[in-house]
């Protein structure tokens, strides 16, 4: 029984290797159009945010300002990595391109195609993880161990953008109706996850609420705290919400997907 | 045809069961239609086997069934002998699909297009390269290797796809409206493809609304309308028994229809013309010339689209 069950994880795991291979053949064919963004963008907000309004801060609780914020802006690079390439990437190669069409005429179910597309986009925010912390690392803005702990978890929190990022897609009736989650779930989660000022600054209430439903609190505050050396209280909390939201909603993706697509 | 590889267990198993689809009261219901309203059919080895049938009869929704990628709501089907329900990754192995809607990958070259898709049916790289490179000869692309898919024009496409579904070796091809939408050389060049893998033994089942290429390519077909299957033969056999005979036409005028009456002769009409089956089509078309001086008679042999129209109607269908 056992072996019956390892057997088709191994035969699963091969069908989303292969989805994920496809998509990641297609970003190396445009590879330099697909890395100088990651390079640049957290350029920008260091130099904006962290120099700019910085100057004016001198520290927060103990640590510099620029070094609180970079944790922030590699986590939230993450976010947007990850949430795009599988709210608008995904909802192109599914409606545009026909992409899962074709796939599901091969052997590949529909479960690795969706699996293989939220690995993907994880794949995508960690390649951005990856680039900005070789920029951290350059000007010695992070803490080189606590970075090597952050790429793999970084890939984690990939996977849970990944798959919320892919459960609008699954239920978007027109590629215009995804601006909705843009500006509605990650441009608040951008501003609002203690990510540019300290979360107990914010009512409690709203506190409580960006524990609840913003995710990349709980990124924030763990790779801050990887990052600045500085002890994370609510660690256990942090975890157990990223575990348990990537596989609630990696399940909720295929569910969702398969009620669009097989019909 | 391209392939070099021994006989495989597939093509054993294939022999052993006679019909690589067997269905039987297949259904399929959505909340408030019936796409597909209990038909019974079956395809053997190496059968050219058509759906005909006007747009929305259901050929399309048929063929999604046998794909394994619609569940049905009712009835029995077996493809290989086995069910889609249970076994879709099994078939779906066996199968090649070109769709209607081109769904080619934009993002990959035409040689990309095929190696990246053998990888879905876990063909090795080696093996992937050499089959792409003799399917591209075959369907006269060679030259367009490295194009990208957007370049390509819509009879390149549709070979392109045909080529692709051919990638894992199939058993069993399905093409929904392989040639739709294309210039009449396309047309041809794809149906010579067709009939070149026809005759290499493959067995092939299209969905098609031109009745002059049921005609041509199929074996054997069934006409589809309104989710259920009103006949099923060869089309000379449609022919025979449906039409029997020739066809004499002419221009619908009041006069003829009251010529036609007097002498008791039964005709039908439709569109801008009067036709009357007869097997005596010369005798008749000189009875009508010679009554109307200025009038245009044609005398021809029934065909498929008589058929067709006899059975579905005139109507138009949205």
């Amino acid at each position: 029984m056992k072996i019956k069950i390892n057997e088709k994880a191994g035969i699963l795991l091969i069908g989303v290797s292969r989805v994920w291979f496809r998509n990641a053949l297609v970003f190396r064919r445009n590879i330099r159009v697909n890395l100088l963004p990651p390079f640049i963008e957290p350029l920008l907000y260091l130099g904006a945010i962290g120099f700019g309004i910085g100057a004016y801060i001198t520290d927060i609780e103990g640590v510099p300002y620029i070094r609180f914020i970079a944790p922030a802006i590699l986590a939230a690079s993450v976010m947007n990595a990850s949430f795009f390439e599988c709210a608008y990437g995904t909802y192109v190669r599914m409606y545009y391109q026909k992409t899962f069409d074709a796939l599901l005429a091969t052997p590949i179910t529909i479960q690795e195609v969706i699996l293989g597309e939220i690995f993907w986009g994880a794949t995508r925010g960690l390649i951005s993880a990856l680039s900005i912390s070789i920029v951290l690392l350059l000007l010695g803005l992070a803490s080189p161990v606590g970075l090597l702990i952050a790429l793999p978890f970084s890939f984690l929190a990939g996977v849970l953008f990944s798959s919320i990022a892919a459960c609008f897609s699954a239920v978007s009736p027109s590629i215009d109706t995804m601006s909705y989650p843009a500006t509605l779930f990650v441009a608040p989660m951008f501003l609002f996850s203690g990510t540019f000022f300290p979360l107990h600054l914010l009512p409690q209430i709203v506190q409580v609420l960006a524990l609840l439903l913003l995710p990349l609190t709980h990124v924030v505050s763990l790779i801050r705290g990887l990052l600045t050396e500085t002890s994370v209280p609510l660690w256990a909390l942090n975890i157990s919400w990223i575990v348990m939201g990537t596989i609630i909603f990696s399940f909720l993706a295929i569910r969702l997907f398969e009620r669009r697509l097989v019909v | 045809m391209v392939y070099d590889d021994p006989v495989t267990i597939n093509h054993l198993h294939q022999y052993m069961s006679q019909y690589v689809i067997e269905a039987k009261d297949l259904t399929k219901r959505y909340r408030d239609l019936t796409a597909v309203d209990s038909i019974s059919f079956s395809v053997t080895r190496g059968e050219l086997f058509g759906f005909l049938g006007p747009n929305g009869a259901g050929k399309t929704t048929t063929m999604k069934m046998v794909q394994c990628v619609s569940p049905r709501t009712g009835g029995k089907l077996r493809v290989f002998g086995d069910d889609p329900e249970t076994s879709g990754r099994i078939i779906r192995k066996r199968i090649g699909v070109v769709p209607q809607e081109t769904n080619l990958d934009p993002d990959l070259s035409v040689f990309d297009n095929l190696t990246v898709y053998a990888r879905f049916f876990d063909i090795g790289r080696d093996d992937a390269i050499k089959r792409a490179k003799n399917l591209l000869e075959f369907f006269e692309l060679e030259g367009k290797k490295d194009t990208i898919i957007e370049k390509l024009s819509g009879g390149m496409k549709r070979r392109l796809l045909l080529a692709r579904a051919l990638m894992n070796n199939p058993d069993l091809l399905i093409l929904d409206e392989p040639t739709i939408g294309l210039d009449p050389q396309a047309r041809h060049h794809i149906w010579e493809k067709l009939l070149k893998l026809r005759a290499e033994g493959h067995t092939i089942v299209l969905t098609t609304h031109y009745l002059d290429e049921a005609a041509r390519l199929c074996d054997r077909l069934v006409i589809m309308d309104h989710a259920k299957i009103l006949v099923d033969g060869s089309p000379d056999a449609l022919v025979r028994t449906f039409i029997g005979m020739d066809i004499v036409e002419t221009d619908k005028s009041d006069q003829v229809t009251r010529y036609l009456d007097s002498i008791n002769i039964s005709y039908g009409t439709g569109g801008e013309m009067i036709q009357v089956r007869t097997d005596k089509p010369r005798e008749l078309a000189d009875r009508l010339t010679e009554q109307f001086r200025e009038i245009r008679v044609i005398t021809r042999p029934g065909s498929l689209e008589d058929v067709f129209l006899m059975l579905t109607g005139r109507g138009i269908r949205e």
